[in-house]
Protein backbone atom coordinates (compact mmCIF):
# COMPACT_ATOMS: atom_id res chain seq x y z
CA UNK A 1 0.00 0.00 0.00
CA UNK A 2 1.29 3.39 -0.89
CA UNK A 3 0.66 6.49 1.21
CA UNK A 4 -0.95 9.28 -0.78
CA UNK A 5 1.64 11.91 -1.68
CA UNK A 6 3.98 10.81 1.13
CA UNK A 7 7.48 9.42 1.21
CA UNK A 8 6.72 6.36 3.27
CA UNK A 9 6.06 3.13 1.47
CA UNK A 10 4.74 -0.03 2.97
CA UNK A 11 5.39 -3.35 1.36
CA UNK A 12 8.12 -2.10 -0.95
CA UNK A 13 11.19 -4.38 -0.89
CA UNK A 14 14.09 -2.92 1.10
CA UNK A 15 17.67 -3.60 0.06
CA UNK A 16 19.25 -5.19 3.15
CA UNK A 17 22.86 -5.44 1.99
CA UNK A 18 25.02 -3.62 4.57
CA UNK A 19 26.68 -0.56 3.12
CA UNK A 20 29.51 1.51 4.46
CA UNK A 21 28.95 5.18 3.67
CA UNK A 22 31.68 6.94 1.70
CA UNK A 23 34.29 9.10 3.38
CA UNK A 24 32.58 12.27 2.12
CA UNK A 25 29.24 11.23 3.55
CA UNK A 26 30.84 10.38 6.87
CA UNK A 27 32.64 13.71 7.01
CA UNK A 28 29.36 15.48 6.29
CA UNK A 29 27.64 13.48 9.04
CA UNK A 30 30.39 14.34 11.52
CA UNK A 31 30.17 18.00 10.65
CA UNK A 32 26.37 17.99 10.78
CA UNK A 33 26.36 16.37 14.20
CA UNK A 34 28.99 18.81 15.49
CA UNK A 35 26.95 21.79 14.40
CA UNK A 36 23.76 20.36 15.86
CA UNK A 37 25.42 19.76 19.21
CA UNK A 38 26.89 23.21 19.57
CA UNK A 39 24.60 25.86 20.94
CA UNK A 40 25.04 29.16 19.15
CA UNK A 41 26.86 31.62 21.39
CA UNK A 42 25.06 34.79 22.35
CA UNK A 43 27.05 37.98 22.11
CA UNK A 44 26.07 40.82 24.38
CA UNK A 45 27.32 44.27 23.40
CA UNK A 46 30.21 45.58 25.52
CA UNK A 47 28.38 48.77 26.46
CA UNK A 48 25.43 46.76 27.70
CA UNK A 49 27.66 44.49 29.76
CA UNK A 50 29.37 47.47 31.38
CA UNK A 51 26.03 49.00 32.28
CA UNK A 52 24.78 45.66 33.60
CA UNK A 53 27.88 45.31 35.78
CA UNK A 54 28.05 48.92 36.95
CA UNK A 55 24.38 49.55 37.74
CA UNK A 56 24.11 47.34 40.88
CA UNK A 57 27.41 48.70 42.23
CA UNK A 58 26.32 52.31 41.70
CA UNK A 59 23.04 51.50 43.43
CA UNK A 60 24.93 50.01 46.40
CA UNK A 61 27.06 53.15 46.74
CA UNK A 62 23.95 55.34 46.53
CA UNK A 63 22.22 53.30 49.25
CA UNK A 64 25.30 53.55 51.52
CA UNK A 65 25.51 57.33 51.06
CA UNK A 66 21.79 57.63 51.71
CA UNK A 67 22.03 55.65 54.97
CA UNK A 68 24.99 57.78 56.05
CA UNK A 69 23.03 60.94 55.28
CA UNK A 70 20.04 59.62 57.27
CA UNK A 71 22.24 58.90 60.32
CA UNK A 72 23.65 62.43 60.11
CA UNK A 73 20.16 63.90 59.74
CA UNK A 74 19.01 62.01 62.86
CA UNK A 75 21.51 64.13 64.90
CA UNK A 76 22.78 61.01 66.62
CA UNK A 77 26.18 62.74 66.86
CA UNK A 78 26.96 66.43 66.34
CA UNK A 79 28.04 67.24 62.79
CA UNK A 80 31.61 68.17 63.82
CA UNK A 81 32.02 64.52 64.90
CA UNK A 82 29.99 62.91 62.11
CA UNK A 83 29.84 65.17 59.06
CA UNK A 84 27.53 64.42 56.14
CA UNK A 85 28.73 62.78 52.88
CA UNK A 86 28.80 66.05 50.93
CA UNK A 87 31.18 67.69 53.45
CA UNK A 88 33.46 64.63 53.49
CA UNK A 89 33.57 64.35 49.71
CA UNK A 90 34.39 68.06 49.45
CA UNK A 91 37.14 67.60 52.05
CA UNK A 92 38.45 64.57 50.12
CA UNK A 93 38.64 66.67 46.97
CA UNK A 94 40.44 69.44 48.83
CA UNK A 95 42.95 66.99 50.33
CA UNK A 96 43.58 65.39 46.94
CA UNK A 97 44.19 68.72 45.24
CA UNK A 98 45.72 70.91 47.96
CA UNK A 99 47.60 68.59 50.38
CA UNK A 100 50.15 65.80 50.14
CA UNK A 101 47.44 63.09 50.20
CA UNK A 102 48.28 61.93 46.65
CA UNK A 103 51.88 61.51 47.76
CA UNK A 104 50.71 59.60 50.84
CA UNK A 105 48.56 57.36 48.65
CA UNK A 106 51.58 56.77 46.42
CA UNK A 107 53.75 55.69 49.38
CA UNK A 108 51.04 53.39 50.69
CA UNK A 109 50.43 51.82 47.29
CA UNK A 110 54.15 51.27 46.80
CA UNK A 111 54.36 49.49 50.16
CA UNK A 112 51.27 47.45 49.29
CA UNK A 113 52.75 46.43 45.95
CA UNK A 114 56.17 45.54 47.32
CA UNK A 115 54.79 43.68 50.34
CA UNK A 116 52.22 41.84 48.26
CA UNK A 117 54.68 40.80 45.55
CA UNK A 118 57.16 39.50 48.13
CA UNK A 119 54.31 37.67 49.86
CA UNK A 120 53.18 36.11 46.57
CA UNK A 121 56.65 34.91 45.65
CA UNK A 122 57.32 33.48 49.11
CA UNK A 123 53.85 31.98 49.39
CA UNK A 124 53.90 30.45 45.91
CA UNK A 125 57.40 29.00 46.20
CA UNK A 126 56.63 27.56 49.64
CA UNK A 127 53.48 25.95 48.25
CA UNK A 128 55.31 24.44 45.28
CA UNK A 129 58.08 23.11 47.49
CA UNK A 130 55.67 21.73 50.05
CA UNK A 131 53.44 20.11 47.42
CA UNK A 132 56.38 18.13 46.06
CA UNK A 133 57.04 16.21 49.24
CA UNK A 134 54.17 14.47 50.95
CA UNK A 135 55.62 14.45 54.52
CA UNK A 136 56.37 18.15 54.20
CA UNK A 137 52.85 18.73 52.93
CA UNK A 138 51.31 17.33 56.11
CA UNK A 139 53.74 19.06 58.48
CA UNK A 140 53.96 22.47 56.87
CA UNK A 141 50.38 22.51 55.61
CA UNK A 142 48.90 22.75 59.08
CA UNK A 143 51.54 25.28 60.12
CA UNK A 144 50.56 27.52 57.22
CA UNK A 145 46.91 27.35 58.25
CA UNK A 146 47.93 28.25 61.81
CA UNK A 147 49.92 31.23 60.59
CA UNK A 148 46.99 32.39 58.52
CA UNK A 149 44.73 32.41 61.59
CA UNK A 150 47.19 34.63 63.51
CA UNK A 151 45.94 38.25 63.55
CA UNK A 152 48.66 40.17 61.77
CA UNK A 153 48.55 43.06 64.22
CA UNK A 154 49.92 40.65 66.85
CA UNK A 155 53.14 40.48 64.86
CA UNK A 156 53.87 44.19 65.21
CA UNK A 157 55.49 44.25 68.65
CA UNK A 158 57.96 41.63 67.44
CA UNK A 159 58.44 43.37 64.09
CA UNK A 160 59.20 46.69 65.82
CA UNK A 161 61.67 44.93 68.15
CA UNK A 162 63.40 43.30 65.20
CA UNK A 163 63.41 46.14 62.70
CA UNK A 164 62.67 49.29 64.71
CA UNK A 165 60.12 51.90 63.67
CA UNK A 166 60.93 51.37 60.07
CA UNK A 167 59.21 50.52 56.78
CA UNK A 168 60.83 47.08 56.97
CA UNK A 169 58.74 46.35 60.06
CA UNK A 170 55.58 47.18 58.11
CA UNK A 171 56.58 45.08 55.12
CA UNK A 172 57.55 42.19 57.40
CA UNK A 173 54.03 42.06 58.79
CA UNK A 174 52.38 42.56 55.40
CA UNK A 175 54.33 39.59 54.05
CA UNK A 176 53.52 37.44 57.08
CA UNK A 177 49.87 38.38 56.74
CA UNK A 178 49.53 37.65 53.04
CA UNK A 179 51.98 34.83 52.27
CA UNK A 180 50.14 32.06 54.18
CA UNK A 181 46.89 32.87 52.36
CA UNK A 182 48.66 32.75 49.00
CA UNK A 183 50.43 29.50 49.89
CA UNK A 184 47.22 27.93 51.15
CA UNK A 185 45.35 28.93 48.02
CA UNK A 186 47.96 27.43 45.74
CA UNK A 187 48.21 24.26 47.86
CA UNK A 188 44.48 23.71 47.79
CA UNK A 189 44.51 24.46 44.07
CA UNK A 190 47.15 21.76 43.59
CA UNK A 191 45.27 19.32 45.83
CA UNK A 192 42.15 19.78 43.76
CA UNK A 193 43.68 19.04 40.36
CA UNK A 194 41.69 16.20 38.78
CA UNK A 195 44.01 13.14 38.63
CA UNK A 196 43.09 12.62 34.97
CA UNK A 197 44.87 15.87 34.05
CA UNK A 198 48.03 14.73 35.83
CA UNK A 199 47.87 11.38 34.04
CA UNK A 200 47.31 13.14 30.71
CA UNK A 201 50.27 15.42 31.40
CA UNK A 202 52.53 12.51 32.29
CA UNK A 203 51.64 10.61 29.13
CA UNK A 204 52.32 13.76 27.07
CA UNK A 205 55.82 13.74 28.52
CA UNK A 206 55.59 16.66 30.97
CA UNK A 207 58.24 15.93 33.61
CA UNK A 208 60.12 18.01 36.15
CA UNK A 209 59.93 21.72 35.46
CA UNK A 210 57.67 21.32 32.43
CA UNK A 211 55.21 19.39 34.61
CA UNK A 212 54.87 22.42 36.88
CA UNK A 213 54.97 25.01 34.15
CA UNK A 214 52.48 23.39 31.78
CA UNK A 215 50.28 21.17 33.92
CA UNK A 216 50.31 21.74 37.68
CA UNK A 217 50.41 25.53 37.89
CA UNK A 218 47.78 26.21 35.23
CA UNK A 219 45.60 23.41 36.61
CA UNK A 220 45.86 24.90 40.11
CA UNK A 221 44.96 28.37 38.87
CA UNK A 222 41.38 28.54 40.21
CA UNK A 223 42.56 27.77 43.76
CA UNK A 224 45.60 30.01 43.34
CA UNK A 225 43.44 32.94 42.21
CA UNK A 226 41.29 32.56 45.32
CA UNK A 227 44.48 32.57 47.42
CA UNK A 228 45.79 35.66 45.63
CA UNK A 229 42.56 37.48 46.31
CA UNK A 230 42.52 36.50 49.95
CA UNK A 231 46.21 37.35 50.23
CA UNK A 232 45.50 40.85 48.96
CA UNK A 233 42.81 41.36 51.60
CA UNK A 234 45.25 40.25 54.33
CA UNK A 235 48.06 42.40 52.90
CA UNK A 236 45.89 45.49 52.78
CA UNK A 237 44.62 45.02 56.35
CA UNK A 238 48.12 44.38 57.69
CA UNK A 239 49.43 47.42 55.88
CA UNK A 240 46.79 49.71 57.36
CA UNK A 241 47.43 48.34 60.86
CA UNK A 242 51.15 48.82 60.29
CA UNK A 243 50.83 52.40 59.06
CA UNK A 244 48.79 53.32 62.12
CA UNK A 245 51.33 51.79 64.51
CA UNK A 246 54.64 52.39 62.76
CA UNK A 247 54.95 56.02 61.74
CA UNK A 248 58.06 56.54 59.71
CA UNK A 249 59.34 60.12 60.00
CA UNK A 250 59.20 62.12 56.79
CA UNK A 251 57.17 59.47 54.94
CA UNK A 252 53.55 60.51 54.48
CA UNK A 253 51.18 57.58 54.13
CA UNK A 254 47.47 56.91 54.21
CA UNK A 255 47.74 55.43 57.70
CA UNK A 256 49.68 58.45 58.96
CA UNK A 257 47.02 60.77 57.52
CA UNK A 258 44.34 58.80 59.33
CA UNK A 259 46.24 58.95 62.63
CA UNK A 260 46.84 62.70 62.30
CA UNK A 261 43.19 63.35 61.48
CA UNK A 262 42.19 61.53 64.68
CA UNK A 263 44.73 63.45 66.77
CA UNK A 264 43.46 66.75 65.36
CA UNK A 265 39.81 65.67 65.79
CA UNK A 266 39.42 66.41 62.07
CA UNK A 267 36.33 64.31 61.41
CA UNK A 268 35.84 65.22 57.72
CA UNK A 269 39.54 64.53 57.05
CA UNK A 270 39.40 61.24 58.95
CA UNK A 271 36.35 60.03 57.01
CA UNK A 272 37.88 61.21 53.75
CA UNK A 273 41.00 59.10 54.39
CA UNK A 274 38.81 56.15 55.37
CA UNK A 275 37.02 56.52 52.03
CA UNK A 276 40.39 56.37 50.29
CA UNK A 277 41.27 53.12 52.13
CA UNK A 278 37.88 51.62 51.33
CA UNK A 279 38.05 52.59 47.67
CA UNK A 280 41.59 51.29 47.11
CA UNK A 281 40.76 47.98 48.80
CA UNK A 282 37.54 47.54 46.86
CA UNK A 283 38.96 48.60 43.50
CA UNK A 284 41.94 46.23 43.69
CA UNK A 285 39.75 43.42 44.97
CA UNK A 286 36.94 43.94 42.49
CA UNK A 287 38.71 45.11 39.37
CA UNK A 288 41.91 43.10 39.60
CA UNK A 289 40.97 39.90 41.41
CA UNK A 290 37.29 39.94 40.51
CA UNK A 291 38.21 40.15 36.83
CA UNK A 292 40.89 37.47 37.22
CA UNK A 293 38.53 35.03 38.91
CA UNK A 294 35.74 35.73 36.47
CA UNK A 295 37.92 35.23 33.44
CA UNK A 296 39.17 31.92 34.85
CA UNK A 297 35.63 30.77 35.50
CA UNK A 298 34.58 31.68 31.98
CA UNK A 299 37.62 30.14 30.30
CA UNK A 300 37.27 26.91 32.23
CA UNK A 301 33.54 26.76 31.68
CA UNK A 302 32.81 26.95 35.41
CA UNK A 303 30.55 30.01 35.13
CA UNK A 304 26.84 29.47 34.83
CA UNK A 305 25.31 30.78 31.61
CA UNK B 1 45.95 -18.66 23.98
CA UNK B 2 43.29 -20.37 21.92
CA UNK B 3 41.89 -19.11 18.68
CA UNK B 4 38.22 -19.84 19.21
CA UNK B 5 36.50 -19.17 15.93
CA UNK B 6 32.81 -19.96 15.89
CA UNK B 7 31.61 -22.33 13.19
CA UNK B 8 28.95 -19.94 11.93
CA UNK B 9 31.71 -17.61 10.87
CA UNK B 10 33.77 -20.15 8.97
CA UNK B 11 32.13 -19.08 5.75
CA UNK B 12 32.82 -15.43 6.40
CA UNK B 13 36.38 -16.18 7.44
CA UNK B 14 37.14 -17.86 4.18
CA UNK B 15 35.73 -15.11 2.03
CA UNK B 16 37.62 -12.52 4.04
CA UNK B 17 40.87 -14.40 3.67
CA UNK B 18 40.56 -13.96 -0.07
CA UNK B 19 39.62 -10.29 0.25
CA UNK B 20 42.11 -7.49 0.53
CA UNK B 21 44.33 -7.40 3.59
CA UNK B 22 43.81 -4.18 5.62
CA UNK B 23 46.13 -1.52 4.26
CA UNK B 24 47.84 -0.89 7.58
CA UNK B 25 48.62 -4.51 8.25
CA UNK B 26 51.08 -4.90 5.40
CA UNK B 27 52.59 -1.43 5.82
CA UNK B 28 53.53 -1.47 9.46
CA UNK B 29 53.35 -5.00 10.73
CA UNK B 30 56.55 -6.33 12.08
CA UNK B 31 57.91 -6.30 15.56
CA UNK B 32 56.03 -6.42 18.80
CA UNK B 33 54.74 -3.07 19.98
CA UNK B 34 53.56 -4.12 23.42
CA UNK B 35 54.56 -7.23 25.27
CA UNK B 36 53.35 -8.24 28.71
CA UNK B 37 54.79 -11.30 30.35
CA UNK B 38 53.13 -12.74 33.40
CA UNK B 39 52.24 -9.29 34.69
CA UNK B 40 50.59 -8.98 38.09
CA UNK B 41 49.51 -5.96 40.03
CA UNK B 42 48.33 -5.96 43.60
CA UNK B 43 47.24 -3.05 45.77
CA UNK B 44 47.50 -2.95 49.56
CA UNK B 45 48.82 -5.72 51.72
CA UNK B 46 47.69 -8.35 54.22
CA UNK B 47 43.93 -8.77 54.49
CA UNK B 48 43.31 -5.69 52.35
CA UNK B 49 45.43 -6.96 49.51
CA UNK B 50 43.60 -6.70 46.20
CA UNK B 51 44.97 -8.41 43.14
CA UNK B 52 43.85 -6.33 40.18
CA UNK B 53 45.80 -8.11 37.46
CA UNK B 54 47.12 -11.64 37.84
CA UNK B 55 49.64 -13.31 35.58
CA UNK B 56 48.53 -11.55 32.43
CA UNK B 57 50.49 -12.15 29.26
CA UNK B 58 49.79 -10.64 25.91
CA UNK B 59 51.59 -9.41 22.85
CA UNK B 60 50.39 -6.71 20.49
CA UNK B 61 52.13 -6.56 17.14
CA UNK B 62 52.93 -3.31 15.35
CA UNK B 63 49.83 -2.15 13.46
CA UNK B 64 47.50 -4.45 15.38
CA UNK B 65 44.12 -3.36 16.69
CA UNK B 66 43.48 -5.34 19.85
CA UNK B 67 40.33 -4.96 21.90
CA UNK B 68 40.11 -6.10 25.50
CA UNK B 69 36.64 -6.78 26.87
CA UNK B 70 35.95 -7.37 30.49
CA UNK B 71 33.35 -6.72 33.14
CA UNK B 72 33.97 -4.41 36.09
CA UNK B 73 37.00 -5.39 38.12
CA UNK B 74 39.01 -6.77 35.21
CA UNK B 75 41.81 -4.37 36.06
CA UNK B 76 41.65 -2.62 32.71
CA UNK B 77 42.57 0.85 33.95
CA UNK B 78 45.41 -0.60 36.02
CA UNK B 79 46.60 -2.48 32.98
CA UNK B 80 46.59 0.59 30.73
CA UNK B 81 48.27 2.68 33.44
CA UNK B 82 51.09 0.14 33.63
CA UNK B 83 51.53 0.05 29.87
CA UNK B 84 51.49 3.86 29.73
CA UNK B 85 54.16 3.99 32.43
CA UNK B 86 51.91 5.63 35.02
CA UNK B 87 52.12 2.66 37.35
CA UNK B 88 54.54 -0.17 38.03
CA UNK B 89 53.72 -3.87 37.90
CA UNK B 90 54.11 -5.85 41.12
CA UNK B 91 55.72 -8.64 39.13
CA UNK B 92 56.28 -9.63 35.52
CA UNK B 93 57.74 -7.64 32.65
CA UNK B 94 56.24 -5.02 30.37
CA UNK B 95 57.92 -3.95 27.19
CA UNK B 96 56.53 -1.07 25.14
CA UNK B 97 57.93 0.51 21.98
CA UNK B 98 58.09 4.22 22.78
CA UNK B 99 55.72 6.28 24.91
CA UNK B 100 52.14 5.37 24.06
CA UNK B 101 49.34 7.91 23.99
CA UNK B 102 46.47 7.36 26.37
CA UNK B 103 42.86 8.29 25.71
CA UNK B 104 40.40 8.26 28.58
CA UNK B 105 36.64 8.02 28.85
CA UNK B 106 36.50 11.70 29.71
CA UNK B 107 38.71 13.46 27.26
CA UNK B 108 41.27 14.65 29.81
CA UNK B 109 41.78 17.85 27.87
CA UNK B 110 43.33 20.78 29.71
CA UNK B 111 40.49 23.22 30.39
CA UNK B 112 42.80 26.26 30.46
CA UNK B 113 43.81 25.73 26.83
CA UNK B 114 41.83 25.92 23.62
CA UNK B 115 41.40 22.82 21.46
CA UNK B 116 44.39 23.91 19.39
CA UNK B 117 46.33 24.84 22.54
CA UNK B 118 45.91 21.29 23.80
CA UNK B 119 47.32 19.90 20.58
CA UNK B 120 50.10 22.51 20.53
CA UNK B 121 51.15 21.63 24.08
CA UNK B 122 51.65 18.01 23.04
CA UNK B 123 53.81 19.26 20.14
CA UNK B 124 55.75 21.57 22.45
CA UNK B 125 56.46 18.84 24.99
CA UNK B 126 57.73 16.74 22.13
CA UNK B 127 60.15 19.50 21.16
CA UNK B 128 58.50 20.80 18.00
CA UNK B 129 59.76 24.38 17.37
CA UNK B 130 57.30 27.18 18.08
CA UNK B 131 56.68 28.29 14.50
CA UNK B 132 55.81 24.75 13.36
CA UNK B 133 53.34 24.09 16.13
CA UNK B 134 50.41 26.09 14.87
CA UNK B 135 50.27 24.71 11.32
CA UNK B 136 50.83 21.17 12.61
CA UNK B 137 48.09 21.54 15.19
CA UNK B 138 45.71 22.89 12.55
CA UNK B 139 46.51 19.96 10.32
CA UNK B 140 45.93 17.43 13.09
CA UNK B 141 42.61 19.04 14.00
CA UNK B 142 41.69 18.85 10.33
CA UNK B 143 42.43 15.13 10.38
CA UNK B 144 39.73 14.60 12.97
CA UNK B 145 37.31 16.94 11.14
CA UNK B 146 37.73 19.78 13.60
CA UNK B 147 39.23 22.41 11.35
CA UNK B 148 37.76 25.75 12.42
CA UNK B 149 37.13 24.66 16.01
CA UNK B 150 40.68 25.29 17.22
CA UNK B 151 39.81 28.45 19.14
CA UNK B 152 37.12 26.72 21.18
CA UNK B 153 37.71 25.67 24.74
CA UNK B 154 36.99 22.09 25.79
CA UNK B 155 33.79 23.03 27.63
CA UNK B 156 32.48 24.67 24.46
CA UNK B 157 32.70 21.38 22.55
CA UNK B 158 30.44 18.34 22.58
CA UNK B 159 31.62 15.07 24.12
CA UNK B 160 32.38 13.56 20.73
CA UNK B 161 34.34 16.62 19.64
CA UNK B 162 36.37 16.54 22.85
CA UNK B 163 37.30 12.93 22.18
CA UNK B 164 38.42 13.90 18.70
CA UNK B 165 40.58 16.70 20.13
CA UNK B 166 42.04 14.06 22.46
CA UNK B 167 42.74 11.92 19.39
CA UNK B 168 44.43 14.85 17.65
CA UNK B 169 46.48 15.49 20.78
CA UNK B 170 47.49 11.83 20.90
CA UNK B 171 48.56 12.04 17.25
CA UNK B 172 50.52 15.20 18.08
CA UNK B 173 52.55 13.13 20.52
CA UNK B 174 53.64 11.17 17.49
CA UNK B 175 52.94 8.03 19.48
CA UNK B 176 52.77 4.86 17.39
CA UNK B 177 50.71 3.19 20.09
CA UNK B 178 47.28 4.34 21.22
CA UNK B 179 45.91 3.05 24.51
CA UNK B 180 42.20 3.69 24.81
CA UNK B 181 40.29 3.33 28.06
CA UNK B 182 36.59 3.06 27.16
CA UNK B 183 36.94 6.22 25.13
CA UNK B 184 33.44 6.21 23.68
CA UNK B 185 31.55 4.90 26.71
CA UNK B 186 29.90 8.21 27.54
CA UNK B 187 28.82 9.15 24.02
CA UNK B 188 25.45 8.84 22.35
CA UNK B 189 24.99 6.05 19.82
CA UNK B 190 25.30 8.12 16.66
CA UNK B 191 28.39 10.00 17.79
CA UNK B 192 29.95 6.70 18.84
CA UNK B 193 29.24 5.20 15.42
CA UNK B 194 30.97 8.09 13.72
CA UNK B 195 33.93 7.95 16.08
CA UNK B 196 34.30 4.25 15.30
CA UNK B 197 34.58 5.19 11.66
CA UNK B 198 37.06 7.96 12.44
CA UNK B 199 39.22 5.72 14.58
CA UNK B 200 39.18 2.93 12.03
CA UNK B 201 40.18 5.42 9.35
CA UNK B 202 43.06 6.87 11.41
CA UNK B 203 44.27 3.40 12.28
CA UNK B 204 44.36 2.41 8.61
CA UNK B 205 45.85 5.67 7.38
CA UNK B 206 48.56 5.98 10.00
CA UNK B 207 49.30 2.35 10.74
CA UNK B 208 48.81 2.85 14.47
CA UNK B 209 48.91 0.11 17.03
CA UNK B 210 45.77 0.30 19.15
CA UNK B 211 44.94 -1.34 22.44
CA UNK B 212 41.31 -0.61 23.13
CA UNK B 213 39.53 -1.51 26.36
CA UNK B 214 35.76 -1.62 26.50
CA UNK B 215 32.78 -3.16 28.29
CA UNK B 216 30.95 -3.21 25.01
CA UNK B 217 31.48 -6.51 23.21
CA UNK B 218 29.89 -5.33 20.02
CA UNK B 219 32.16 -2.31 19.90
CA UNK B 220 35.15 -4.60 20.40
CA UNK B 221 34.14 -6.80 17.48
CA UNK B 222 33.30 -3.76 15.35
CA UNK B 223 36.79 -2.34 15.83
CA UNK B 224 39.33 -5.02 16.66
CA UNK B 225 41.45 -7.36 14.64
CA UNK B 226 41.47 -9.49 17.75
CA UNK B 227 39.32 -9.48 20.87
CA UNK B 228 40.60 -10.75 24.20
CA UNK B 229 38.21 -11.56 27.03
CA UNK B 230 39.44 -10.67 30.50
CA UNK B 231 38.26 -12.29 33.69
CA UNK B 232 37.40 -10.13 36.68
CA UNK B 233 38.99 -10.00 40.15
CA UNK B 234 41.70 -10.76 39.31
CA UNK B 235 42.11 -9.73 35.68
CA UNK B 236 43.46 -12.48 33.42
CA UNK B 237 43.25 -13.10 29.70
CA UNK B 238 40.86 -16.06 29.37
CA UNK B 239 39.98 -16.22 25.68
CA UNK B 240 41.05 -14.74 22.40
CA UNK B 241 38.96 -14.32 19.26
CA UNK B 242 40.20 -13.32 15.82
CA UNK B 243 37.87 -10.98 13.95
CA UNK B 244 38.31 -11.82 10.28
CA UNK B 245 35.58 -9.47 9.06
CA UNK B 246 36.05 -7.08 6.14
CA UNK B 247 36.47 -3.36 6.77
CA UNK B 248 35.04 -0.84 6.91
CA UNK B 249 32.68 -2.59 9.31
CA UNK B 250 29.28 -1.50 10.54
CA UNK B 251 28.18 -1.97 14.11
CA UNK B 252 24.83 -3.27 12.92
CA UNK B 253 26.21 -5.73 10.35
CA UNK B 254 24.98 -9.33 10.92
CA UNK B 255 28.47 -10.85 10.98
CA UNK B 256 29.64 -8.35 13.63
CA UNK B 257 26.56 -9.15 15.62
CA UNK B 258 27.03 -12.92 15.24
CA UNK B 259 30.61 -12.91 16.46
CA UNK B 260 29.73 -10.44 19.23
CA UNK B 261 27.17 -12.87 20.62
CA UNK B 262 29.81 -15.60 20.80
CA UNK B 263 32.25 -13.31 22.61
CA UNK B 264 29.41 -12.11 24.82
CA UNK B 265 28.65 -15.70 25.80
CA UNK B 266 32.28 -16.26 26.82
CA UNK B 267 32.31 -13.05 28.84
CA UNK B 268 29.04 -14.08 30.46
CA UNK B 269 30.69 -17.32 31.64
CA UNK B 270 33.33 -15.26 33.42
CA UNK B 271 30.80 -12.96 35.03
CA UNK B 272 28.64 -15.91 36.19
CA UNK B 273 31.59 -17.20 38.21
CA UNK B 274 30.99 -14.26 40.53
CA UNK B 275 27.30 -15.08 41.09
CA UNK B 276 26.17 -15.99 44.60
Amino acid sequence: MRAEGGDIFLGEPIDLTPRAPSAELLAAEVSGLDNLELTPSRHVALARRIVAAAAPRAAAVAIALLLWELVVLSHWRPSYLLPDPATVLAELWRMLTATDLPLAIGVTLRRAAVGYLVAVSIGASTAILVSRFRPLRTAVGSMITGLQAMPSIAWFPLAILLFGLDETAILFVVVLGAAPAVANGLLSGIDQIPPILLRAGHVLGARGFARYRHIILPAALPGFAAGLKQGWAFAWRSLMAGELLVIVAGEPSVGVRLQFARELSDAPGLLAVMLVILIIGAVVDGLLFGTLEKSIRIRWGLAGG
Amino acid sequence: MSNALPSILDQATRTVAEAAVPASASATTGGVAIELRDVSKAFGSGADRLVAVDGLSLAVGGGDFLCLVGASGCGKTTLLNMIAGLDKATSGTIRVEGQPALIFQEAGLFPWLTARGNVELALQLRGVPRRDRRPQAEELLGRVHLAGFGERRPHELSGGMRQRVALARALAQDARILLMDEPFGALDAMTRDLLHDELERLWRELGLTILFVTHNVREAVRLGERVIVLSSRPGRAVAEFAVPLPRPRRLEAPDVSALASVVRERLGEEVRLHAR
